[in-house]
Protein backbone atom coordinates (compact mmCIF):
# COMPACT_ATOMS: atom_id res chain seq x y z
CA UNK A 1 0.00 0.00 0.00
CA UNK A 2 2.03 3.58 -0.90
CA UNK A 3 0.75 6.55 1.03
CA UNK A 4 -0.01 9.07 -0.47
CA UNK A 5 0.57 12.64 2.18
CA UNK A 6 -1.65 15.42 0.94
CA UNK A 7 -3.09 18.68 3.04
CA UNK A 8 -5.05 18.06 5.31
CA UNK A 9 -7.68 21.29 4.48
CA UNK A 10 -8.41 24.56 2.95
CA UNK A 11 -7.79 25.69 -0.73
CA UNK A 12 -3.99 23.79 -1.09
CA UNK A 13 -6.24 20.28 0.04
CA UNK A 14 -9.06 21.63 -2.73
CA UNK A 15 -6.41 22.47 -5.47
CA UNK A 16 -4.73 18.95 -4.70
CA UNK A 17 -7.79 16.95 -5.17
CA UNK A 18 -8.66 18.53 -8.40
CA UNK A 19 -5.50 17.98 -9.91
CA UNK A 20 -5.83 14.04 -8.97
CA UNK A 21 -9.35 13.96 -10.01
CA UNK A 22 -8.77 16.07 -13.45
CA UNK A 23 -6.48 12.64 -13.74
CA UNK A 24 -9.04 9.94 -12.90
CA UNK A 25 -7.59 9.48 -9.09
CA UNK A 26 -10.75 10.82 -6.84
CA UNK A 27 -9.84 11.38 -3.30
CA UNK A 28 -12.18 12.35 -0.75
CA UNK A 29 -12.07 12.79 2.93
CA UNK A 30 -13.80 9.87 4.37
CA UNK A 31 -16.76 10.30 6.73
CA UNK A 32 -17.57 13.53 8.10
CA UNK A 33 -15.32 16.83 7.71
CA UNK A 34 -13.60 16.62 11.20
CA UNK A 35 -12.31 13.11 10.19
CA UNK A 36 -8.53 12.99 8.92
CA UNK A 37 -8.78 10.09 6.53
CA UNK A 38 -9.02 10.02 3.60
CA UNK A 39 -10.49 7.36 0.57
CA UNK A 40 -9.31 7.08 -2.70
CA UNK A 41 -11.04 5.50 -6.37
CA UNK A 42 -9.35 5.01 -9.46
CA UNK A 43 -6.82 2.87 -8.74
CA UNK A 44 -5.40 0.40 -6.98
CA UNK A 45 -3.14 -0.02 -3.61
CA UNK A 46 -2.71 3.90 -2.58
CA UNK A 47 -4.33 5.10 0.35
CA UNK A 48 -4.42 8.82 0.89
CA UNK A 49 -2.40 10.20 4.36
CA UNK A 50 -4.21 13.85 5.44
CA UNK A 51 -1.71 15.79 6.64
CA UNK A 52 -0.97 19.59 7.92
CA UNK A 53 1.19 20.98 4.94
CA UNK A 54 4.05 21.83 7.01
CA UNK A 55 4.16 18.37 8.02
CA UNK A 56 4.01 16.73 4.94
CA UNK A 57 8.30 17.51 4.62
CA UNK A 58 8.93 15.75 8.07
CA UNK A 59 6.71 12.56 6.95
CA UNK A 60 8.87 12.50 3.68
CA UNK A 61 11.75 12.26 5.52
CA UNK A 62 11.13 9.80 7.69
CA UNK A 63 9.71 7.47 5.01
CA UNK A 64 6.20 7.47 7.04
CA UNK A 65 4.68 8.39 3.59
CA UNK A 66 6.03 6.69 0.02
CA UNK A 67 4.56 10.27 -1.80
CA UNK A 68 3.64 13.68 -0.13
CA UNK A 69 2.35 17.19 -1.82
CA UNK A 70 3.57 20.03 -0.40
CA UNK A 71 5.37 23.42 -1.70
CA UNK A 72 8.62 23.34 -2.55
CA UNK A 73 10.02 26.00 -0.53
CA UNK A 74 9.28 23.72 2.37
CA UNK A 75 10.94 21.15 0.82
CA UNK A 76 13.89 23.09 -0.46
CA UNK A 77 14.25 24.33 3.06
CA UNK A 78 14.28 21.48 5.19
CA UNK A 79 15.17 18.41 3.23
CA UNK A 80 18.02 17.37 0.70
CA UNK A 81 17.99 15.62 -2.77
CA UNK A 82 18.97 12.41 -1.46
CA UNK A 83 15.80 12.25 0.97
CA UNK A 84 13.21 12.82 -1.72
CA UNK A 85 12.80 13.43 -5.34
CA UNK A 86 10.36 15.66 -7.31
CA UNK A 87 7.89 13.77 -9.24
CA UNK A 88 6.50 16.40 -11.03
CA UNK A 89 4.85 20.32 -10.47
CA UNK A 90 1.39 20.64 -10.09
CA UNK A 91 1.20 24.13 -10.87
CA UNK A 92 -0.67 25.61 -8.30
CA UNK A 93 -0.08 27.11 -4.94
CA UNK A 94 2.35 29.60 -6.35
CA UNK A 95 4.46 31.61 -4.37
CA UNK A 96 7.73 33.37 -4.35
CA UNK A 97 10.38 33.53 -1.76
CA UNK A 98 12.30 37.16 -2.13
CA UNK A 99 13.93 39.64 -0.11
CA UNK A 100 12.24 42.98 0.59
CA UNK A 101 13.64 46.07 2.06
CA UNK A 102 12.26 49.49 3.40
CA UNK A 103 10.68 51.38 0.39
CA UNK A 104 12.55 54.73 1.57
CA UNK A 105 15.67 52.76 0.75
CA UNK A 106 16.19 54.93 -2.17
CA UNK A 107 20.21 53.57 -2.98
CA UNK A 108 18.83 49.68 -2.69
CA UNK A 109 17.53 48.41 -5.81
CA UNK A 110 19.48 45.00 -5.85
CA UNK A 111 21.38 42.45 -4.22
CA UNK A 112 24.43 43.88 -4.86
CA UNK A 113 23.33 47.65 -2.98
CA UNK A 114 22.11 45.42 -0.01
CA UNK A 115 25.28 44.18 0.07
CA UNK A 116 26.66 47.52 0.23
CA UNK A 117 23.99 48.81 2.40
CA UNK A 118 25.19 46.11 5.02
CA UNK A 119 28.25 47.57 5.00
CA UNK A 120 27.57 50.80 5.89
CA UNK A 121 24.73 49.93 7.95
CA UNK A 122 26.99 47.69 10.50
CA UNK A 123 29.85 50.63 10.62
CA UNK A 124 27.46 52.79 11.62
CA UNK A 125 25.21 51.18 14.29
CA UNK A 126 27.75 48.71 15.07
CA UNK A 127 26.08 45.27 14.52
CA UNK A 128 25.31 43.03 10.93
CA UNK A 129 22.07 44.08 9.40
CA UNK A 130 19.10 41.83 10.46
CA UNK A 131 17.14 40.20 7.89
CA UNK A 132 14.06 38.74 9.44
CA UNK A 133 12.75 34.91 8.14
CA UNK A 134 11.86 31.65 8.56
CA UNK A 135 13.80 30.35 5.64
CA UNK A 136 16.53 30.30 7.06
CA UNK A 137 19.03 27.72 4.72
CA UNK A 138 17.20 29.33 1.47
CA UNK A 139 17.87 32.63 2.52
CA UNK A 140 21.90 31.50 3.46
CA UNK A 141 22.32 30.26 0.58
CA UNK A 142 21.43 32.46 -1.82
CA UNK A 143 22.86 35.29 -0.18
CA UNK A 144 26.34 33.65 0.47
CA UNK A 145 26.17 31.90 -3.27
CA UNK A 146 26.13 36.12 -4.04
CA UNK A 147 28.84 37.14 -1.56
CA UNK A 148 26.71 39.19 0.79
CA UNK A 149 28.40 40.10 4.00
CA UNK A 150 27.88 41.74 6.96
CA UNK A 151 24.21 40.52 7.19
CA UNK A 152 22.31 38.56 9.87
CA UNK A 153 19.31 36.44 9.91
CA UNK A 154 16.84 36.82 12.63
CA UNK A 155 13.96 33.78 13.16
CA UNK A 156 10.64 35.03 12.17
CA UNK A 157 7.88 32.60 12.27
CA UNK A 158 5.01 34.67 11.46
CA UNK A 159 4.20 38.21 10.64
CA UNK A 160 7.43 38.84 8.97
CA UNK A 161 6.59 41.76 7.11
CA UNK A 162 6.03 43.92 10.48
CA UNK A 163 9.28 43.35 11.74
CA UNK A 164 11.06 46.08 9.91
CA UNK A 165 8.00 48.35 11.32
CA UNK A 166 8.56 47.43 14.53
CA UNK A 167 12.32 47.78 14.51
CA UNK A 168 13.50 44.05 15.23
CA UNK A 169 14.98 43.93 11.77
CA UNK A 170 16.02 46.11 8.93
CA UNK A 171 15.09 43.82 5.42
CA UNK A 172 12.99 40.55 5.32
CA UNK A 173 12.97 37.58 3.07
CA UNK A 174 9.71 36.04 2.96
CA UNK A 175 7.17 34.30 0.88
CA UNK A 176 4.52 36.23 -1.11
CA UNK A 177 2.25 36.42 -3.78
CA UNK A 178 1.16 39.40 -4.57
CA UNK A 179 3.51 41.59 -2.54
CA UNK A 180 0.20 43.73 -1.27
CA UNK A 181 1.35 42.59 2.43
CA UNK A 182 4.95 44.18 1.26
CA UNK A 183 3.17 47.39 0.26
CA UNK A 184 1.44 47.80 3.22
CA UNK A 185 4.35 47.74 5.66
CA UNK A 186 6.15 49.88 3.42
CA UNK A 187 8.38 47.35 1.69
CA UNK A 188 9.57 46.98 -1.38
CA UNK A 189 11.14 43.81 -3.47
CA UNK A 190 14.58 43.72 -4.86
CA UNK A 191 14.64 43.86 -8.28
CA UNK A 192 16.85 40.38 -8.45
CA UNK A 193 15.95 39.38 -4.97
CA UNK A 194 13.80 36.39 -6.03
CA UNK A 195 15.43 33.61 -3.76
CA UNK A 196 12.68 30.73 -4.94
CA UNK A 197 10.11 30.30 -7.00
CA UNK A 198 7.62 27.78 -4.54
CA UNK A 199 4.43 25.74 -6.05
CA UNK A 200 2.98 22.62 -5.12
CA UNK A 201 4.85 19.86 -5.84
CA UNK A 202 4.04 16.11 -5.53
CA UNK A 203 7.21 14.32 -3.95
CA UNK A 204 8.45 11.12 -3.51
CA UNK A 205 10.11 10.02 -0.38
CA UNK A 206 13.78 8.02 -1.14
CA UNK A 207 13.69 6.77 2.80
CA UNK A 208 10.40 4.84 2.25
CA UNK A 209 10.48 1.40 2.15
CA UNK A 210 9.71 0.80 -1.48
CA UNK A 211 8.38 -2.91 -1.71
CA UNK A 212 7.53 -4.96 -5.29
CA UNK A 213 3.94 -4.56 -4.65
CA UNK A 214 4.21 -0.29 -3.48
CA UNK A 215 6.00 -0.35 -7.16
CA UNK A 216 3.52 -2.19 -9.23
CA UNK A 217 1.07 0.21 -7.35
CA UNK A 218 3.26 3.41 -7.94
CA UNK A 219 3.54 2.44 -12.14
CA UNK A 220 -0.77 2.07 -12.03
CA UNK A 221 -0.99 5.31 -9.85
CA UNK A 222 2.27 7.01 -12.28
CA UNK A 223 0.05 5.72 -15.79
CA UNK A 224 -2.94 7.63 -14.94
CA UNK A 225 -0.65 10.95 -13.49
CA UNK A 226 1.09 10.60 -17.18
CA UNK A 227 4.77 10.68 -15.22
CA UNK A 228 7.52 8.26 -15.32
CA UNK A 229 6.48 4.66 -14.04
CA UNK A 230 9.26 4.96 -11.69
CA UNK A 231 9.35 7.02 -8.32
CA UNK A 232 12.86 8.11 -9.05
CA UNK B 1 44.63 0.50 18.51
CA UNK B 2 40.89 1.26 17.79
CA UNK B 3 41.31 3.99 14.59
CA UNK B 4 40.45 6.92 17.51
CA UNK B 5 43.26 5.91 19.53
CA UNK B 6 45.61 5.65 16.48
CA UNK B 7 44.26 8.78 15.25
CA UNK B 8 45.08 10.42 19.03
CA UNK B 9 48.68 8.84 19.13
CA UNK B 10 49.67 10.49 15.67
CA UNK B 11 47.97 13.81 17.42
CA UNK B 12 49.92 13.39 20.58
CA UNK B 13 53.23 12.76 18.43
CA UNK B 14 52.72 16.04 16.81
CA UNK B 15 52.05 17.81 19.91
CA UNK B 16 54.93 16.99 21.02
CA UNK B 17 57.29 17.74 18.04
CA UNK B 18 55.27 20.80 18.34
CA UNK B 19 55.89 21.34 22.24
CA UNK B 20 59.67 20.65 21.17
CA UNK B 21 59.45 23.21 18.49
CA UNK B 22 59.36 25.61 21.95
CA UNK B 23 55.25 26.12 21.85
CA UNK B 24 53.63 26.26 25.17
CA UNK B 25 50.81 23.26 25.07
CA UNK B 26 47.60 25.39 25.78
CA UNK B 27 44.12 24.31 26.32
CA UNK B 28 40.72 25.71 24.44
CA UNK B 29 37.09 25.23 25.65
CA UNK B 30 34.64 23.37 23.15
CA UNK B 31 31.72 25.56 23.87
CA UNK B 32 33.02 29.26 22.20
CA UNK B 33 30.55 31.96 22.45
CA UNK B 34 28.96 32.28 18.56
CA UNK B 35 28.73 35.76 18.87
CA UNK B 36 32.33 36.28 18.05
CA UNK B 37 32.47 33.98 15.47
CA UNK B 38 29.55 35.07 13.85
CA UNK B 39 30.92 38.77 13.72
CA UNK B 40 34.10 37.54 12.26
CA UNK B 41 33.02 35.19 9.69
CA UNK B 42 29.31 36.45 9.08
CA UNK B 43 26.18 34.60 9.09
CA UNK B 44 28.10 31.85 6.53
CA UNK B 45 29.50 30.09 9.52
CA UNK B 46 26.22 28.65 10.36
CA UNK B 47 25.93 26.83 7.42
CA UNK B 48 29.58 24.86 8.90
CA UNK B 49 29.41 25.35 12.27
CA UNK B 50 27.09 23.45 15.29
CA UNK B 51 24.94 25.80 16.75
CA UNK B 52 23.08 25.32 20.30
CA UNK B 53 21.49 26.73 23.12
CA UNK B 54 22.82 27.80 26.57
CA UNK B 55 20.37 29.26 28.94
CA UNK B 56 22.75 31.15 31.00
CA UNK B 57 25.41 31.94 27.92
CA UNK B 58 23.12 32.55 25.03
CA UNK B 59 23.85 31.03 21.63
CA UNK B 60 27.09 28.78 21.57
CA UNK B 61 29.51 27.28 18.84
CA UNK B 62 30.91 23.94 18.92
CA UNK B 63 34.53 24.98 18.09
CA UNK B 64 35.37 25.42 14.40
CA UNK B 65 38.68 25.88 15.31
CA UNK B 66 41.43 27.19 17.53
CA UNK B 67 42.54 30.05 15.85
CA UNK B 68 40.12 32.33 17.54
CA UNK B 69 40.19 30.82 21.27
CA UNK B 70 43.88 30.94 21.10
CA UNK B 71 44.49 34.50 19.60
CA UNK B 72 42.11 35.38 22.13
CA UNK B 73 43.93 33.91 25.25
CA UNK B 74 46.96 35.48 24.53
CA UNK B 75 45.77 39.34 23.13
CA UNK B 76 44.30 38.96 27.43
CA UNK B 77 47.27 37.33 28.94
CA UNK B 78 50.09 36.39 26.87
CA UNK B 79 53.89 37.20 26.82
CA UNK B 80 56.09 38.06 24.05
CA UNK B 81 56.52 36.43 22.04
CA UNK B 82 54.69 33.70 22.34
CA UNK B 83 54.93 30.07 20.64
CA UNK B 84 51.73 27.76 20.90
CA UNK B 85 50.53 24.24 20.64
CA UNK B 86 47.23 22.49 21.13
CA UNK B 87 45.29 19.13 20.10
CA UNK B 88 41.80 18.89 20.28
CA UNK B 89 38.38 18.47 18.47
CA UNK B 90 36.75 20.96 16.15
CA UNK B 91 33.64 20.26 14.79
CA UNK B 92 32.66 21.17 11.27
CA UNK B 93 29.07 20.31 9.54
CA UNK B 94 29.59 18.85 6.23
CA UNK B 95 27.73 18.93 2.91
CA UNK B 96 25.08 15.54 2.58
CA UNK B 97 27.08 12.74 1.11
CA UNK B 98 30.48 13.84 1.02
CA UNK B 99 31.60 11.40 2.97
CA UNK B 100 33.63 13.80 5.42
CA UNK B 101 33.96 13.66 8.84
CA UNK B 102 32.37 16.35 10.79
CA UNK B 103 33.97 15.87 13.85
CA UNK B 104 37.93 15.55 13.97
CA UNK B 105 41.48 16.36 15.71
CA UNK B 106 43.47 19.64 15.10
CA UNK B 107 46.90 19.92 15.78
CA UNK B 108 48.24 23.13 15.68
CA UNK B 109 51.01 25.47 16.23
CA UNK B 110 50.84 29.14 16.52
CA UNK B 111 53.28 31.69 16.37
CA UNK B 112 53.09 35.53 17.58
CA UNK B 113 56.44 37.35 17.03
CA UNK B 114 56.64 41.17 15.64
CA UNK B 115 60.72 40.63 15.17
CA UNK B 116 60.54 39.06 11.86
CA UNK B 117 57.32 38.29 10.08
CA UNK B 118 58.88 36.47 7.34
CA UNK B 119 61.41 34.13 9.32
CA UNK B 120 58.41 33.06 11.55
CA UNK B 121 56.55 32.35 8.21
CA UNK B 122 59.43 30.47 7.43
CA UNK B 123 60.11 28.53 10.93
CA UNK B 124 56.18 27.46 10.51
CA UNK B 125 56.40 26.27 6.68
CA UNK B 126 59.43 24.33 7.76
CA UNK B 127 58.51 22.57 10.70
CA UNK B 128 55.65 21.49 8.72
CA UNK B 129 57.32 20.30 6.23
CA UNK B 130 59.46 18.40 8.49
CA UNK B 131 56.97 16.66 10.20
CA UNK B 132 54.98 15.66 7.32
CA UNK B 133 58.52 14.04 5.25
CA UNK B 134 57.81 10.91 3.46
CA UNK B 135 53.66 11.59 3.09
CA UNK B 136 54.47 12.49 -0.16
CA UNK B 137 52.83 15.74 0.36
CA UNK B 138 52.31 18.75 -2.25
CA UNK B 139 53.16 22.23 -0.27
CA UNK B 140 50.83 24.92 -1.87
CA UNK B 141 51.66 28.76 -1.20
CA UNK B 142 50.13 32.25 -1.69
CA UNK B 143 50.55 35.83 -0.64
CA UNK B 144 46.81 37.35 0.14
CA UNK B 145 49.22 40.64 1.09
CA UNK B 146 50.31 41.29 -2.09
CA UNK B 147 46.42 40.98 -3.42
CA UNK B 148 45.75 43.56 -0.79
CA UNK B 149 48.24 45.95 -1.62
CA UNK B 150 47.93 45.48 -5.26
CA UNK B 151 44.56 46.74 -4.30
CA UNK B 152 45.61 49.39 -2.28
CA UNK B 153 47.74 50.86 -4.84
CA UNK B 154 45.05 51.36 -7.52
CA UNK B 155 44.36 54.60 -8.65
CA UNK B 156 40.45 54.93 -8.43
CA UNK B 157 38.42 56.18 -5.61
CA UNK B 158 38.94 54.86 -1.52
CA UNK B 159 35.30 54.03 -1.37
CA UNK B 160 35.88 51.28 -4.57
CA UNK B 161 39.05 50.24 -2.85
CA UNK B 162 37.20 49.56 0.24
CA UNK B 163 34.75 47.85 -1.33
CA UNK B 164 37.35 45.28 -3.15
CA UNK B 165 39.02 45.17 -0.32
CA UNK B 166 36.30 43.82 1.87
CA UNK B 167 35.74 41.27 -0.28
CA UNK B 168 39.07 39.44 -1.02
CA UNK B 169 37.86 35.99 0.47
CA UNK B 170 34.82 36.31 -1.55
CA UNK B 171 36.17 35.32 -4.89
CA UNK B 172 33.10 35.93 -7.36
CA UNK B 173 32.26 38.84 -5.75
CA UNK B 174 35.76 40.43 -5.91
CA UNK B 175 35.41 39.65 -9.39
CA UNK B 176 32.26 41.20 -10.01
CA UNK B 177 33.36 44.50 -8.75
CA UNK B 178 36.39 44.58 -10.18
CA UNK B 179 34.89 43.93 -13.56
CA UNK B 180 32.37 46.61 -13.08
CA UNK B 181 35.18 49.25 -11.49
CA UNK B 182 37.15 48.08 -15.32
CA UNK B 183 34.70 48.82 -16.89
CA UNK B 184 34.63 45.09 -18.40
CA UNK B 185 31.14 44.38 -17.11
CA UNK B 186 28.25 46.84 -17.97
CA UNK B 187 26.38 48.53 -15.20
CA UNK B 188 23.09 46.42 -14.23
CA UNK B 189 20.24 47.76 -15.40
CA UNK B 190 18.65 47.86 -12.12
CA UNK B 191 21.48 50.32 -11.36
CA UNK B 192 21.10 52.43 -14.52
CA UNK B 193 17.36 53.17 -13.77
CA UNK B 194 18.29 53.61 -9.83
CA UNK B 195 20.87 56.60 -11.38
CA UNK B 196 18.54 58.23 -13.07
CA UNK B 197 15.95 58.14 -10.28
CA UNK B 198 18.47 59.49 -7.45
CA UNK B 199 19.83 62.24 -10.10
CA UNK B 200 15.84 63.63 -10.11
CA UNK B 201 16.28 65.17 -7.04
CA UNK B 202 17.71 65.39 -3.99
CA UNK B 203 18.04 62.11 -1.71
CA UNK B 204 15.85 63.70 1.08
CA UNK B 205 13.09 64.96 -0.99
CA UNK B 206 13.05 61.35 -2.85
CA UNK B 207 13.09 59.59 0.37
CA UNK B 208 10.36 61.87 1.63
CA UNK B 209 8.55 60.81 -1.80
CA UNK B 210 8.88 56.82 -1.29
CA UNK B 211 6.32 57.24 2.04
CA UNK B 212 6.06 56.00 5.46
CA UNK B 213 9.95 55.91 7.03
CA UNK B 214 10.51 52.44 8.47
CA UNK B 215 13.70 50.87 9.76
CA UNK B 216 16.67 51.84 11.72
CA UNK B 217 18.87 53.12 8.90
CA UNK B 218 18.62 56.63 9.28
CA UNK B 219 17.64 58.66 6.27
CA UNK B 220 21.13 60.27 6.52
CA UNK B 221 22.57 56.76 5.85
CA UNK B 222 20.39 56.68 3.05
CA UNK B 223 20.96 60.07 1.91
CA UNK B 224 24.93 59.67 2.22
CA UNK B 225 25.38 56.25 0.49
CA UNK B 226 22.56 57.85 -2.72
CA UNK B 227 25.39 60.72 -3.40
CA UNK B 228 28.11 57.81 -2.79
CA UNK B 229 26.08 56.31 -5.97
CA UNK B 230 25.99 59.34 -7.96
CA UNK B 231 30.11 60.23 -7.69
CA UNK B 232 31.19 56.44 -8.01
CA UNK B 233 28.89 56.74 -11.63
CA UNK B 234 31.21 59.80 -12.26
CA UNK B 235 34.83 58.18 -11.31
CA UNK B 236 36.53 57.06 -14.34
CA UNK B 237 37.28 52.80 -14.85
CA UNK B 238 40.49 51.84 -13.04
CA UNK B 239 42.77 52.11 -16.11
CA UNK B 240 42.97 49.49 -18.77
CA UNK B 241 46.97 48.81 -17.93
CA UNK B 242 46.11 48.24 -13.95
CA UNK B 243 43.23 46.29 -14.19
CA UNK B 244 44.96 44.34 -16.79
CA UNK B 245 48.11 43.99 -13.98
CA UNK B 246 45.55 42.64 -11.11
CA UNK B 247 44.09 40.38 -13.45
CA UNK B 248 46.93 38.75 -14.35
CA UNK B 249 48.31 38.97 -10.19
CA UNK B 250 44.63 36.82 -9.73
CA UNK B 251 45.58 34.26 -11.59
CA UNK B 252 49.44 34.00 -11.13
CA UNK B 253 50.48 30.50 -10.28
CA UNK B 254 54.40 29.83 -10.88
CA UNK B 255 57.07 28.11 -8.98
CA UNK B 256 58.11 30.51 -5.97
CA UNK B 257 61.11 31.52 -7.57
CA UNK B 258 59.68 32.26 -10.95
CA UNK B 259 56.59 34.35 -9.33
CA UNK B 260 59.11 36.65 -7.46
CA UNK B 261 60.95 37.41 -10.38
CA UNK B 262 57.35 37.99 -12.44
CA UNK B 263 56.18 40.45 -9.61
CA UNK B 264 59.45 42.32 -9.62
CA UNK B 265 58.68 42.78 -13.28
CA UNK B 266 55.12 44.41 -12.72
CA UNK B 267 56.07 46.50 -9.81
CA UNK B 268 57.55 49.68 -11.80
CA UNK B 269 53.79 49.81 -13.19
CA UNK B 270 52.32 48.68 -9.49
CA UNK B 271 54.96 50.61 -7.31
CA UNK B 272 51.99 49.87 -4.32
CA UNK B 273 53.19 45.85 -4.30
CA UNK B 274 56.65 47.07 -3.82
CA UNK B 275 56.63 46.67 0.10
CA UNK B 276 54.28 43.17 -0.29
CA UNK B 277 56.82 41.81 -3.09
CA UNK B 278 60.11 42.61 -0.57
CA UNK B 279 58.50 41.23 2.51
CA UNK B 280 57.74 37.69 -0.23
CA UNK B 281 61.34 38.37 -1.23
CA UNK B 282 62.66 37.90 2.23
CA UNK B 283 60.09 34.87 3.02
CA UNK B 284 61.63 33.11 0.13
CA UNK B 285 65.35 33.59 0.99
CA UNK B 286 63.83 32.73 4.63
CA UNK B 287 62.86 29.74 3.26
CA UNK B 288 65.76 28.65 1.62
CA UNK B 289 67.83 29.20 4.13
CA UNK B 290 65.37 26.35 5.68
CA UNK B 291 66.36 23.86 3.01
CA UNK B 292 63.35 24.82 0.84
CA UNK B 293 63.68 24.72 -2.28
CA UNK B 294 62.30 27.94 -3.39
CA UNK B 295 62.65 26.76 -7.43
CA UNK B 296 60.02 24.16 -7.30
CA UNK B 297 58.05 25.41 -4.62
CA UNK B 298 54.50 25.70 -5.93
CA UNK B 299 52.88 29.66 -5.27
CA UNK B 300 49.50 30.56 -6.85
CA UNK B 301 48.47 34.02 -5.86
CA UNK B 302 45.14 32.97 -5.17
CA UNK B 303 45.39 30.54 -2.22
CA UNK B 304 43.62 30.85 0.65
CA UNK B 305 41.18 32.96 -0.82
CA UNK B 306 38.04 31.36 0.24
CA UNK B 307 35.62 31.89 2.42
CA UNK B 308 35.41 31.33 6.51
CA UNK B 309 39.21 32.66 6.19
CA UNK B 310 41.59 35.24 7.79
CA UNK B 311 44.72 34.89 6.48
CA UNK B 312 46.24 38.35 5.28
CA UNK B 313 49.20 37.59 4.63
CA UNK B 314 51.42 34.22 3.52
CA UNK B 315 49.35 30.96 3.36
CA UNK B 316 50.24 27.24 2.64
CA UNK B 317 48.99 24.08 2.34
CA UNK B 318 49.95 20.92 2.25
CA UNK B 319 47.99 18.40 -0.37
CA UNK B 320 46.96 14.93 -0.94
CA UNK B 321 44.45 13.71 -3.99
CA UNK B 322 41.43 12.53 -2.64
CA UNK B 323 41.66 14.24 0.76
CA UNK B 324 40.72 17.60 2.05
CA UNK B 325 43.92 19.49 2.84
CA UNK B 326 46.42 17.30 5.30
CA UNK B 327 47.72 20.75 6.50
CA UNK B 328 46.97 24.33 6.27
CA UNK B 329 47.81 27.41 7.67
CA UNK B 330 49.03 30.97 6.95
CA UNK B 331 49.54 34.61 8.70
CA UNK B 332 46.89 36.78 9.95
CA UNK B 333 47.70 39.72 11.66
CA UNK B 334 44.42 41.85 10.96
CA UNK B 335 42.59 39.44 13.22
CA UNK B 336 44.62 40.27 16.18
CA UNK B 337 43.75 43.45 15.18
CA UNK B 338 39.84 42.64 15.80
CA UNK B 339 39.76 40.32 18.91
CA UNK B 340 42.65 42.41 20.54
CA UNK B 341 40.32 44.99 21.22
CA UNK B 342 43.12 47.75 19.80
CA UNK B 343 45.90 45.87 20.27
CA UNK B 344 47.74 44.15 17.59
CA UNK B 345 50.58 41.52 16.73
CA UNK B 346 51.56 39.71 13.51
CA UNK B 347 50.80 35.77 13.70
CA UNK B 348 51.06 33.14 12.22
CA UNK B 349 49.82 29.60 12.43
CA UNK B 350 48.52 26.45 11.19
CA UNK B 351 46.80 22.85 11.58
CA UNK B 352 47.47 19.58 10.97
CA UNK B 353 45.33 16.93 10.56
CA UNK B 354 46.23 13.68 12.28
CA UNK B 355 43.65 11.46 11.33
CA UNK B 356 44.30 12.16 7.44
CA UNK B 357 48.18 11.59 8.42
CA UNK B 358 47.30 8.28 10.18
CA UNK B 359 45.70 7.11 7.10
CA UNK B 360 48.60 7.96 5.31
CA UNK B 361 50.52 6.15 6.73
CA UNK B 362 48.38 3.31 6.83
CA UNK B 363 47.83 3.27 10.44
CA UNK B 364 44.13 3.88 9.72
CA UNK B 365 41.80 2.56 7.01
Amino acid sequence: MIRVGVPSKGRLMQDCFDWFGARGVVMRRAGSDREYSGVVEGVEGVVPVLLSAGEIPRELAAGRIHLGVTGSDLVREQLGEDEVAEVTKLGFGHADLVIAVPNVWIDVETVDDLDAAAAGFRKAHGHRLRIATKYHRLVRDFLQAQGVADYQLVDSQGATEGTVLNGTAEAIADITSSGETLRANHLRILSDGLIHSSQAVLWASRMAEWSGEDLAAYAGLAAKLGVSARPF
Amino acid sequence: MTPKAAIRAEGERLLQAFVQAGALPVEADILQPAGTLLDLYGEDIRARAYVTDDPVRGEMMLRPDFTVPVVQAHMAHGAEPARYAYLGEVFRKQMRGSGRASEYLQVGYEVFDRMSPEAADAEVFALFRDLLAGLNLRPVTGDIGILMAAVRGLETSERRKAALLRHVWRPSRFKALLDRFAGRASVPAGRVALLERLKAGSPMALIEEAGTFVGLRSAEEIAARAEALVADAETPPIKATEAALLYDLLSLEAPAAHALSHLRGITPMLPAIGPAVDRFAARLEALAARGVDVATLAFEASHGRTALEYYDGFVFSFLADGMPPVASGGRYDALTAVLGAGAFIPAVGGVIRPGLVARLKGAVA
